[in-house]
């Protein structure tokens, strides 16, 4: 599947009630500009609160609400359309400001990839839900991001640190991580 | 039938053992804990972090150039093919296009060092199981390619051979004809490594229907590389996603759909002949021209996220650098194939004895600086 017709296929699952009628129109790009450009909040899962983007990048990038996260990746797993069912890569990120995840998702039947981020501005206690029942592989990546970067995930059935020794103080690839030993330095 | 079963006054216990982080089979510091009752593995829990180096980290200070130098020192065995990886992802980003000739050479070496990297497989799997003389013959090929890299690049191991843009240097003038003379050489090395080891009634025995991996699993685990193929998953890099000269060359995939141990093992011996197939369609073809374009001696990335999978001797490798346009990156993250081979250990090896667990994981190929990065 082509980016576009994936864009629009993922923007279908939550619709828009304002918009709804437009849906019928068989304007596929009016949708998606609308889909990306209405900001407004309201009803839970819903999606306007979905940012799709592909500057700079080879794929689709959707950025996805801390709370939405789950939902949508059960979809895009279980749905015949998209079908991702091979989380490749799973990487913790520090934007400055806030905490992300992102996630590197291919179809192993229509061989299409995408790119979910979620972010998350709360730097003390950042918090999301696991993906780990929808992808096992998840249940490593996720312990190891949150050696490295503190993220704790949500029904995580063994959430504690991977690499480092429990007693560890801090987290070393965030941004902001004091390097007293000067282990590595900047 | 002995006395304890029927006497139920006599119960097992579980008891944890550790395997590691010194034992043999692991392959390097890998420790894991295991919970057993009796010989019968209820449970693996690794403990990783022994050597880990924290490379994500530091390529954030490094340039893009000395990043390349780190990537060596993951998986050691496919130290080119990890090389190869970081230059094409900043020659993606760069739009830069690489000579033919360039190319042409990266995947013949990058085929040598898979060739490489499963001759010291077979050497220590054999080890593993009980055949000590595999390890011997194992090692006496895989020197011949190691002789290749050093009169190369210098290097026998960690190889360093590519930068960004394309070769450090030109192959030497012996090169096609030492590659042609071990292809030679190879050709008949693999049937002896058959009846050696592949026919043999005891290995068969502890290999066969042992550390069963669906397809469905091992694409749930993120399995890749012979690990993965071996059940089934057709997902090689070079053919979904060619790079480098691999979109010039016909070879087959090597796929079973056992899933278990003896599958896994002969996928890795298919893969030798296809390897030896891709060398010999490009050897006689090196096209003429320059080993590398120039390009600034700062490298900066623009902006935004990049991408580059490459498929090593033990599966994918992806790197993933979000740069902000300076000339480090803000963030590289190393998808290593080893990391996501290891978490289906625990999956495939309960149920099974100890000794089982050392034949699976020596099929599983781990190589642990490639996990601890």
């Amino acid at each position: 599947m082509t980016n576009g017709s994936l864009q629009h296929s993922i923007s279908s699952w939550f619709p828009i009630p304002e918009v709804e009628e437009l849906a019928d129109s068989k304007e596929q790009h009016e949708i998606n500009e609308i889909s990306e450009e209405n900001i407004e909040p309201a009803i839970p899962i819903n999606s306007s609160l979905l940012e799709f983007s592909q500057e700079a990048s080879q794929f689709l990038n959707i950025t996805v609400q801390p709370e939405q996260l789950y939902d949508l990746m059960r979809l895009l797993k279980t749905n015949d359309q998209t079908h991702f069912d091979y989380l490749f890569c799973l990487s913790g990120v520090d934007f400055g400001e806030e905490l992300g995840v992102v996630y590197h998702l291919e179809s192993t039947i229509h061989r299409h990839m995408l790119v979910v981020k979620v972010k998350t501005s709360d730097r003390e206690n950042p918090m999301l839900d696991s993906v780990c029942d929808i992808w096992y592989t998840a249940e490593f990546h996720e312990r190891e991001v949150f050696d490295f970067f503190g993220i704790k995930f949500k029904n995580h059935p063994n959430l504690k640190r991977l690499f480092l020794t429990e007693d560890w103080d801090g987290f070393p690839l965030r941004k902001d991580y004091e390097d007293t030993i000067n282990m590595i330095v900047k | 039938m002995d006395s304890t079963t029927k006497n139920s006054n006599f119960k097992t216990e579980e008891y944890q053992i550790n395997m590691g982080p010194q034992h043999p089979a692991t392959h390097g510091v890998l420790n894991l804990l295991l919970t057993i009752d009796g010989e019968i593995i209820k449970k693996v829990e690794p403990d990783l972090g022994y050597i880990h180096r924290s490379i994500e980290k530091m390529c954030e200070r490094d340039s893009y150039q000395q990043i390349v130098h780190l990537t060596d020192r993951m998986d050691y065995l496919s130290s080119n093919i990890n090389n190869e990886a970081v230059c094409l992802a900043v020659e993606n980003a760069l739009e830069l296009e690489v000579p033919e000739r360039v190319k042409v050479i990266r995947t013949i070496i990058g085929e040598l060092t898979r060739i490489s990297s499963h001759c010291l497989w077979w050497g220590v799997m054999g080890m593993d199981v009980g055949a000590l003389s595999t390890f011997f013959y194992g090692f006496r090929d895989r020197e011949m390619i190691n002789d290749i890299f050093e009169e190369t690049c210098g290097a026998r191991l960690t190889m360093n051979y590519n930068v960004p843009g394309g070769l450090m240097l030109d192959i030497h003038p012996n090169f096609v004809k030492r590659v042609k003379k071990f292809v030679a050489h190879f050709k008949t090395k693999i049937p002896e490594y058959d009846r050696l080891l592949t026919q043999n009634v005891i290995f068969q025995k502890r290999t066969k229907g042992v550390g069963i991996l669906t397809k469905e699993d091992a694409i749930s685990f993120g399995a890749s590389g012979p690990v993965a193929r071996a059940s089934g998953y057709s997902c090689d890099v070079r053919k979904y996603h060619p790079y480098s000269a691999l979109d010039k060359v016909s070879f087959k995939e090597s796929l079973k759909t056992e899933g278990d141990t003896f599958a896994r093992y002969q996928v890795r011996i298919m893969e030798l002949w296809e390897s030896l197939s891709i060398i010999e369609q490009l050897i006689d073809n090196i096209p003429e021209g320059e080993h590398r374009v120039k390009t600034n001696a700062v490298i900066k990335l623009p902006k935004g996220e990049f991408y580059q999978k490459v498929e090593t001797a033990r599966g994918e490798l992806g790197v993933y650098i979000i740069s902000k346009g300076t000339k480090n990156p803000y963030r590289l993250k190393f998808r290593s194939p080893g990391f996501s081979n290891l978490s289906l250990l625990n999956h495939i090896a309960v149920g099974g004895k100890i000794g089982d667990l050392v034949a699976i994981m020596a099929t599983i190929d781990l190589v642990i600086p490639d996990i601890d990065r």
